[in-house]
């Protein structure tokens, strides 16, 4: 009873789990398919909670890993799919934010926040050394 | 009945926090050691009221008591003991009464141990702390009541997300509140602090062990949660830069940050402002954590969200509690603090470099997380800010802070001489670069970014283990003797710091030289990964307690290994009518082979997949090694 009951409902009950490729997928040039990894861990999943079509295993992620590697073959650039992607499916789809309009303040806060902070820090040295100099 | 005492000790626990709140701040304004004596009694009477309050809810969820809403939708009869008990906070209602007996743990806690602090600060802190649980126990009783009957009680309940049942995972939530709500101390020392007409730094002194204690809790509850999510979402992340994931992480940054920068102001006064404001923060930022999981504002793969209405009373906490922290600060810091000057190579710039990049860090790690929610509320659309984003903006952060990180423990107070450092730390460097060109031999594919990230990991674990061998003035005459004898905190920076190196060498294994090996296999094929060959024996089925399961059985073909079999299993629970792969495992400290089980084919066969994981154990013992790099701390006298 087990052994044909356990299939069935592997079958209709969701998996929670990722999983990345299935076999067959991967592209027999090591150029491209390393491409195609490195394209898909940026690619949202967009059915899942909060993961790549390089991890998740729903339909959706294998068909966009397939339409990626089908592109990549084509002779497309990372930009091009990625602009495709987002044409289709909108600026959700990529994980890594474009650099550009209201994402600017996104890329650039941290890095205005480590320059503040290191003026503050320089300030800080420079006063001490005003009112203590022989120190 | 025991349901309704349960009930009954949590509103009598709501009550005794007015007492507490009360009775504590106006002893401490009135000098009464009598009313301040029943605020700490009464702290410690919250606590008895809420274990109590919680032992009936493991009780309804031990005996299966479906008559219990909570019970009924998150509990099952067939699960196993140790589930039934952990569910009890694997669920809103159950994590928020656990978070209120933490709050109260700590307050009671505080009130028993702190009798070195004088009478009136004591009060102070209880009082704070009082008026936290408070806002805390609002909320359970008027949104999130555990006790709560279903009548007719059902004959099953819905059982528990069966991801959640796992002996990490179980463990998992009380390390981590046990972390986010020990920053409540340490916010009400800082509000204790600023309620006096001067602020003295005494209570920097005071704190340091609270925020040591609290920290040790988070970072252990975020190891193990990483840890978890490793083994259990099916091919061996670690992190995921996911909304829960960055809600626990903020609030450790931050806490970080204080932890050093309380030396400072413990030892004289320096940096008073900011240590009081990151005091404030760090629990300001546990609190939004809080508020990001449980509110379901943010999409996760830990999907426990909740409901909006439930997030609007915690937003409103956190807009209360905050606002009159920052308030009470903005107040403050109207009165002249004393400032003390320093020099560029000391202590004291060495710890305020510290602070700007684990400010800077905490602050992208906000910004990362609320920006799509940010943008959409612009009506910009949505979009999505996933791991590609942080790990291409930390880097940068990142690599010079961990070039700085080695010099700190050099350096003295106020003014330090390059010589204290400059050979040590050669003889550090020197030795980094043999080991990174030792791996180059090994794996002369290394590539030159992973070979400077290598000399980063390599100068971090040298440069930490140089410090404390300088000091002891190595290998002359009695030199062992003076190593023993070094002063504790000296020890626990090193061992806490070299955890971050071995962090970050793990980190390096497990993303650079990870294989991976997919094939849809019959009964009997081979594959192999790396050096290993295996021969996958099919799979057989077989009955959990509370769930069926498929097992493959992978053999190992060659070397040491030679005859030891992986079991990767898919489970399907019945009740929660929902599966999960369960990686197999074998450990050993140079590499994880991690095997899961895919799905049957049309044909027959079985995906199944293998992956190598080189050195990724070395990312939780660093974390551990940064723990046990605080416990150290905790037992020093003083800080420095």
């Amino acid at each position: 009873m087990l052994r044909y009951a356990l299939p069935v409902l592997l079958a209709i009950i969701l998996p929670i789990n990722a999983h990345s490729l299935a076999p067959g997928e991967a592209l027999d040039d090591i150029e491209l398919e390393q491409r195609a990894r490195n394209l898909s861990l940026e690619i949202r999943c967009l059915v899942c909670q909060n993961q790549s079509i390089d991890d998740s295993d729903a339909d959706l992620a294998k068909d966009l890993r397939a339409l990626v590697r089908e592109r990549l073959v084509a002779g497309d650039s990372d930009i091009q799919i990625k602009a495709m992607l987002t044409d289709r499916y909108g600026e959700f789809v990529l994980l890594r934010p474009t650099f550009s309009g209201h994402n600017m303040a996104l890329w650039l806060a941290p890095f205005i926040a480590l320059f503040i902070g290191f003026f503050a820090f320089l300030r800080i040295i420079r006063q001490s050394k005003k009112n203590n100099p022989s120190g | 009945m025991l349901v309704e005492l349960g009930h009954f000790a949590l509103i009598l626990a709501f009550l005794i926090t007015l007492v507490q709140g009360s009775l504590s701040l106006v002893g401490a304004r009135r000098q009464s050691d009598y009313l301040i004596g029943v605020g700490l009694k009464a702290a410690q009477i919250q606590c008895l009221l809420l274990t109590l309050s919680f032992m009936a809810l493991v009780y309804a969820f031990l005996r299966s008591d479906f008559s219990v809403l909570l019970v009924a939708t998150n509990s099952h009869i067939n699960k196993p003991l140790i589930y039934k008990f952990a569910g009890t906070w694997g669920n809103h209602e159950g994590s928020m009464l656990l978070w209120a007996l933490m709050l109260a743990l700590y307050g009671a806690a505080f009130a028993l141990f702190s009798k070195q602090i004088p009478l009136g600060f004591r009060a102070r802190v209880i009082g704070v702390h009082g008026f936290m649980s408070l806002t805390f126990l609002a909320f359970i009783l008027f949104t999130s009541n555990p006790f709560e009957r279903l009548l007719p009680a059902p004959f099953e309940g819905n059982g528990l997300n069966p991801i959640l049942q796992d002996p990490a995972l179980a463990a998992h939530p009380p390390l981590l509140y046990a972390g986010y709500v020990g920053f409540s101390i340490t916010f009400a020392f800082a509000l204790a602090a600023m309620l006096y007409s001067k602020i003295e730094r005494d209570w920097a002194v005071w704190v340091r062990r609270w925020v040591l204690v609290s920290w040790i809790f988070l970072t252990l509850g975020i190891g193990l949660g990483s840890f978890w999510a490793y083994y259990e979402l099916g091919w061996g992340g670690f992190w995921f830069w996911d909304p829960v994931e960055n809600a626990s992480l903020m609030p450790w940054l931050a806490g970080t940050a204080l932890l050093h920068s309380v030396m400072a102001t413990a030892r004289n006064g320096q940096f008073m402002r900011w240590t009081l404001l990151l005091a404030i923060l760090t629990y300001a930022l546990s609190l939004v954590g809080t508020f990001l999981v449980r509110s379901g504002v943010l999409t996760s793969v830990h999907a426990f969200a909740n409901d909006p209405e439930r997030g609007i009373f915690i937003l409103l906490i956190i807009v209360v509690s905050v606002g009159a922290a920052l308030a009470i600060y903005a107040r403050a810091m109207r009165q002249e603090l004393p400032s003390v000057g320093t020099n560029l190579i000391s202590r004291e710039s060495a710890l305020m470099l510290n602070n700007v990049f684990l400010a800077t860090a905490t602050s992208t790690v906000f910004i990362g997380t609320l920006y799509p929610l940010f943008v959409d509320a612009l009506g910009y659309g949505k979009i999505s800010v996933g791991s590609p984003y942080f790990a291409a903006v930390l880097t940068p952060i990142c690599v010079p802070f961990f070039m700085l990180l080695p010099f700190g423990p050099f350096l003295s107070w106020q003014k330090s001489l390059a010589t204290q450092f400059i050979k040590p730390l050669l003889v550090a460097i020197t030795l980094a670069a043999l080991s990174v060109a030792v791996f180059w031999q090994i794996r002369p594919s290394l590539g030159v970014p992973v070979a400077f990230a290598l000399l980063g990991a390599f100068w971090l674990i040298f440069g930490a283990c140089a410090a404390p061998l300088a000091r002891a003035r190595l290998f002359e005459t009695g030199w062992i003797s003076r190593l023993i004898r070094l002063p504790r905190p000296l020890y626990a920076a090193t061992l806490a710091h070299a955890g971050i190196g071995v962090m970050v060498l793990g980190i390096i294994g497990a993303t650079a030289w990870r294989e991976e090996v997919v094939v849809a296999a019959n009964a009997g094929d081979r594959l192999s990964i790396g050096t290993y060959d295996f021969v996958f024996d099919g799979v057989q089925t077989h009955e959990g307690p509370n769930y069926l399961a498929e097992r493959g059985s992978l053999r190992f073909l060659s070397g040491a290994r030679a005859g030891d079999v992986l079991y990767p299993e898919k489970r399907v629970y019945q009740a929660e009518r929902s599966q999960t792969t369960e990686a197999a495992i074998d450990i050993s400290l140079m590499r994880h082979v991690y095997a899961a089980l895919g799905e049957t084919l049309e044909d027959g066969r079985r995906v199944v997949r293998v992956w190598l994981h080189p050195l990724v154990v070395l990312i939780w013992m660093g974390g551990l090694m940064m723990s046990l790099g605080g416990l150290i701390g905790l037992t020093a006298r003083r800080a420095a």
